[in-house]
């Protein structure tokens, strides 16, 4: 009985983890084909190269970050990073572009949420709530109305815009940490 | 009476048809079919999961001790189940997105392990494939056709595929000035067809 319970649980384990690693390349690339592919490329509108093939990570602690490279007029000064707050129904993944030169957010887009279908999804769907991030300073706290900053809530959502205003302030500080690591590797892509 | 191997196949087609006869796995029945597209993945996903497990099942069904056979069966349709999930983010990366949660959710469709305690573990590998081939492609029917009907009247489309270039199907069936019941598409629909369609296969099946 144990010989048999174990034999087969060694069996679907090794199964299960050698596929993972057979497939865990190609599952990256469709995630960020379908789920943050449209997100970069309309932040990263009239860029000259492929922001999803010019990606690299860097390490924050024990996290992996993932930065995305566009360049603008054969210079590559902007990064899409990636963070995320927590929302109505979950995290809020945001993707916030930003230039290296003056460290200002160019654009922003939400990438994965589970709000609801109407008001806090409005924050994907409709491009106008994040476009008020656009040339903002990337190292401010950001905040709603509400909380006495300067990011009009959507209506119906505070909790949302709440969500992706953590998302962008965690973005702010994820840059800040990392700025000389990127800029380094940003020389490189420059060559 | 022994069955032949083509009785064992059909009568998953029809006479045992899952969701309609047996009355099983409704969840996915439910939740999923708001288009056909959806119905077909998910049908075919549980498909997979049922040949391969009743494969493995029926050639271990000496092997496995009683007393803990329905915790081996487990293993096994979890194994193929996360198998199929994998398989999907690779390769049909937006049916996955589509299905969500509900793939993973076919571990526990008692579909799987009623054909696993019921059939494979009782019989021959042949057998076994077959009656995992019939109840797999009968579910796949069922799950197509009550897609079709509540995406024509809830979203007045019938799409059978859609690749990233195009969409394999008839759009706007009956015209643009339709307006669509999209009380179809939502959960109180998937309801009150699959009552409907209870009752036709009822109605018909009784003469």
């Amino acid at each position: 009985m144990v010989v048999v319970l174990t034999v087969l649980s060694a069996f679907s384990g090794g199964l299960l983890s050698g596929l993972r690693n057979a497939t865990a390349a190609r599952i990256e690339v469709q995630q960020l084909k379908f789920v943050k592919g449209p997100a970069i490329k309309k932040i990263l509108q009239g860029v000259s190269n492929d922001p999803i093939a010019d990606r690299f990570t860097l390490k924050d602690g024990d996290i992996e970050r993932k930065f995305f490279v566009g360049k603008f007029d054969g210079k590559a000064n902007t990064v899409v990073l990636e963070s995320s707050g927590k929302g109505y129904g979950g995290d809020v993944g945001l993707m916030i572009g930003v230039n290296v030169e003056n460290d200002t957010i160019v654009g922003a887009g939400v990438t994965t949420h589970s709000e609801t279908p109407g008001l806090g999804a409005t924050a994907k769907d409709n491009p106008a709530f994040v476009s008020q991030f656009k040339g903002l300073p990337i190292e401010e706290t950001f905040e709603v109305t509400n909380d006495g900053g300067k990011v009009n809530a959507m209506s119906g959502a505070t909790i949302t815009s709440r969500a992706v205003c953590a998302a962008a302030t965690q973005a702010g500080s994820i840059y800040k940490k990392l700025k000389p690591q990127l800029s380094e590797k940003l020389k490189e892509f420059n060559k | 009476m022994a069955k032949t191997l083509t009785q064992e196949f059909t009568k998953g087609l029809w006479e045992e048809i899952a969701p309609f006869r047996l009355v099983l796995g409704l969840c996915p029945v439910l939740g999923v079919t708001t288009t056909i597209e959806n119905g077909i993945g998910m049908g075919l996903a549980t498909t997979f999961v049922l040949v391969f497990s009743n494969i493995l099942v029926a050639s271990l069904r000496n092997i496995i001790p009683s007393k803990v056979r329905i915790a081996c069966f487990i293993i096994i349709i979890a194994t193929f189940v996360v198998v199929t999930e994998l398989l999907m983010q690779a390769f049909t990366y937006t049916l996955f997105l589509k299905l969500g949660v509900f793939i993973p959710l076919i571990v526990v469709n008692c579909i799987v392990l009623g054909r696993a305690e019921a059939f494979a573990s009782k019989n021959s590998l042949t057998f076994s494939i077959a009656d995992g081939l019939g109840i797999g492609i009968g579910f796949t029917l069922s799950l197509a056709a009550l897609g079709a009907v509540r995406e024509l009247f809830g979203a007045n489309n019938l799409t059978i595929w859609t690749t990233p270039t195009s969409v394999i199907g008839i759009q706007e069936v009956f015209g643009t000035n339709f307006e669509p019941f999209t009380f179809m598409v939502q959960a109180p629909g998937a309801f009150v067809c699959l009552g409907l369609m209870l009752c036709l296969m009822n109605l018909v099946g009784s003469k």
